[in-house]
């Protein structure tokens, strides 16, 4: 046995540490890698009706994965080029859902961990309280606001700015707007938490030799905050890139995110390897994806978790 | 040495709320002076500090730097350097370019930087640590490290916030020598901030004697410690003892005070309250626990003072005598040991003697905390 579970059930006593050490496992193996493989399992199995299970067409394929790549067998494209395009539009668009909510956070996460006194506390329950309320509700809210009948079109076209209501839905600016919300305090806290372990002198010793601000950010608060702000960006674009809710009630008709695709598969085509398949596609290559980036700007696992 | 850039400070008032934290301090420093502010925690020592760098604007009065008021003029635009309390290195840069910091910020070459960080790591000999981080270096490695890179700057003025109050006791005084050795061959104004006496007496040129606020005495350090103006600066300073009582007869400098316990003595009025003090005033009188001699069993006078003695013990270059004192603090007395026998004293009464301008008179005041 491994001296830190030695240590573990010295210090719970063998019941109650077998309890707990049981109940961990229960959740990361039982409610989590096994689904997960099975899930994996699925995705390389071709849909075949209950009865066929099991049976001798059941065999191991890459047909599902083929399909996203080069849509139907025998038909009329080279590539499976509509659900390529959501894809990719649907990595894209998280990346620029991240980099916006990076670039509106991280003025408040450090305004709130810089700043003394009580109107900050409120300040933070202002953040939170909305999330009291579900997300559907909330993305219905924003509905309300950016519908073409909306509060917002009402205000612009009662102003003069338009003559005619904006589509803000058909063009998207509402889901970017409900993705960005919805992931504002996982960005924010991560950021807040380590710029408030930011010792002030620090800032005011470069402003004493003369920084400007934007030095200062660049060269001393932003590269402490480098862990907030990665697992800040981290949960905001696997989050963003796998919302199902926001897409479905902000997302304009003609574009689809592609967990849209996925649940289609699942639910509609009940094609659960092909749905599968499409969501391992999605996972693996968000964490690529996140992984290159960490590479790229030099950030380790181990400070994610900070 | 007075080619360095004086600071001023007229009737500065600094208040947060309704609390002032500085109160009407009038203080002018010479150009390349070592000048210190003393006093106890909480006294504002920091917050004047934080005055003259421009962290703070004063609720009123001003402050001159080189003779230029510095109203409106931010941290990043006056010719001060600032040391902090906990020196506030940067933990993610290496030791060069922390120390070269300010050179980057006006955008000079990593070659220039390189060379002037070597030069400043040799100043403070710690050639060739340049690529290592803070974290990797001792305290007093750090603290040369911070004042490298204040230096860097090259400031007019060079503000230190006890830089000193983290290392130990030794390394606080070879620290000590080496600012004081710094100060004299850069020869800018050094603001030294700290509550550790030692400290200013050793290394100031000028200190100032701060309580709550409110500046107490201005003067080298022999005239700190040896002519003190008010009770908490004499308290404050150094050991003393003190012996409450009342001004019986004004004679030229010196003066009768009738004691609470000990009768009459003469001592010496302090400079700063000569002619300030009448017959019938609450006066103190201090005497150093150094200034003492033993006297012979019974000699009475106005210059000796006979006690019970409560404990004695051996420090090895003194013998220290502890005796019953004013008002429940006891009175102590160190006597150097110059190889003579010493007997045990102690439950005895002794007569102790001493002259008349190692003791000193000012106004009865706050003592400061022990
Ligand atoms: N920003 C502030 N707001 C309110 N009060 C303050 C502020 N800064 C300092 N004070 C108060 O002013 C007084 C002086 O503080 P200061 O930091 O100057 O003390 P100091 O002499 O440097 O003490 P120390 O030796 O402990 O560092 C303290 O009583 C402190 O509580
Ligand atoms: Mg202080």
């Amino acid at each position: 046995m491994p001296s830190f579970l030695k240590e573990f059930f010295k210090r719970n006593g063998t019941g109650m540490g077998s309890l707990m050490l049981g109940l961990v496992l229960f959740w990361t193996v039982g409610l989590i890698i096994l689904p997960q493989l099975s899930m994996l399992d699925f995705s390389f199995r071709p849909n075949l009706p209950p009865p066929e299970i099991g049976g001798p067409k059941d065999v191991y394929t890459l047909e599902n994965y083929k399909y996203l790549i080069y849509g139907p067998e025998g038909g009329s494209q080279d590539y499976n080029a509509v659900d390529l395009k959501v894809f990719f539009r649907t990595l894209v668009a998280a990346v620029c859902v991240t980099v916006f909510n990076l670039i509106l956070c991280y003025p408040i996460a450090y305004y709130l961990a810089q700043t003394k006194g009580n109107h900050i506390r409120i300040f933070a329950l202002m953040l939170i309280i909305p999330y009291w309320i579900n997300e559907i509700l909330r993305a219905f809210a924003l509905r309300i606001i950016f519908g073409e009948t909306g509060v917002l079109n009402n205000m612009l076209v009662g102003l003069g700015v338009f003559d005619t209501p904006f589509d803000f839905i058909r063009n998207d600016i509402a889901l970017y707007a409900g993705l960005g919300y919805a992931y504002i305090l996982l960005m924010i806290f991560p950021i807040y938490n380590v710029i408030e372990s930011l010792d002030r002198n620090q800032i005011e010793a470069a402003r004493d030799m003369g920084a400007s601000w934007p030095m200062i950010h660049r060269r001393v608060v932003i590269p402490y905050a480098k862990p907030g702000i990665s697992s800040g960006c981290t949960m905001v674009f696997m989050l963003s890139a796998g919302a199902l809710a926001a897409p479905q009630i902000l997302g304009g008709p003609s574009s689809l995110w592609f967990t849209q695709l996925i649940y289609q598969q699942f639910n509609d085509n009940s094609d659960w390897p092909q749905g599968a398949a499409y969501a391992v596609v999605l996972l693996v290559t968000c964490i690529l994806l996140v992984l290159a980036v960490m590479r790229l700007f030099k950030v380790n696992m181990g400070d994610i978790g900070k | 040495m007075s080619a360095g850039v004086g600071v001023d400070l007229e009737n500065l008032w600094i208040r947060f709320g309704d609390f002032v934290a500085v109160r009407d301090a009038n203080v002018n420093i010479n150009g390349g002076d070592f000048f210190s502010f003393l006093g106890p925690s909480g006294c504002g020592k920091t917050t004047i500090l934080r005055a003259v760098s421009g962290f703070l604007e004063p609720s009123d009065g001003r402050v001159l730097i080189g003779g230029n008021d510095m109203k409106g003029i931010g941290p990043n635009k006056r010719p001060t350097a600032l040391i902090f309390q906990n020196l506030a290195l940067f933990p993610l840069m290496k030791v060069w370019e922390n120390i070269t910091f300010s050179m980057e910020i006006k955008g000079a070459s990593v070659r220039e930087r390189r060379k002037r960080a070597d030069e400043l790591l040799d100043m403070i000999a710690l050639p060739g640590q340049g690529d290592k981080l803070p974290s990797e270096l001792s305290g007093g490695q750090r603290q040369r490290v911070a004042i490298a890179r204040a230096l860097c700057a090259e400031p007019d003025v060079l503000l230190l916030d006890e830089p000193l109050s983290a290392l130990d006791l030794k390394l606080r005084q070879h620290m000590r020598t080496e600012l004081r050795e710094i100060q004299q061959r850069v020869g800018i104004t050094f603001i030294y901030i700290t509550h550790d006496q030692g400290e200013a007496l050793t290394m100031s040129d000028s200190i100032a004697v701060m309580k709550a606020g409110v500046i107490d005495q201005i003067g080298n350090g022999k005239t700190i410690y040896n002519d003190p103006s008010t009770a908490f600066a004499a308290s404050f300073v150094g050991e003393n003892n003190v012996f409450r009582g009342k001004i019986k007869r004004i004679m030229g400098e010196e003066a009768l005070i009738q004691t609470n316990r000990s009768g009459e003595l003469v001592a010496r009025i302090s400079t700063a309250n000569q002619g300030k003090m009448k017959e019938g005033d609450a006066a103190m009188m201090f005497i150093r626990p150094e200034a003492f001699a033993l006297a012979p069993k019974g000699a009475k006078g106005t210059h000796f003072v006979t006690a019970k003695v409560n404990n004695e013990e051996f420090e090895g270059n003194v013998f220290n005598i502890f005796m019953e004192g004013d008002g429940g603090k006891e009175l102590k007395v160190s006597i150097p040991n110059l190889g003579q026998s010493f007997e045990d004293h102690t439950g005895q009464n002794i007569t102790l003697e001493y002259e008349t301008k190692n003791a000193v008179i000012v106004p009865a005041g706050e003592l400061a905390a022990e």
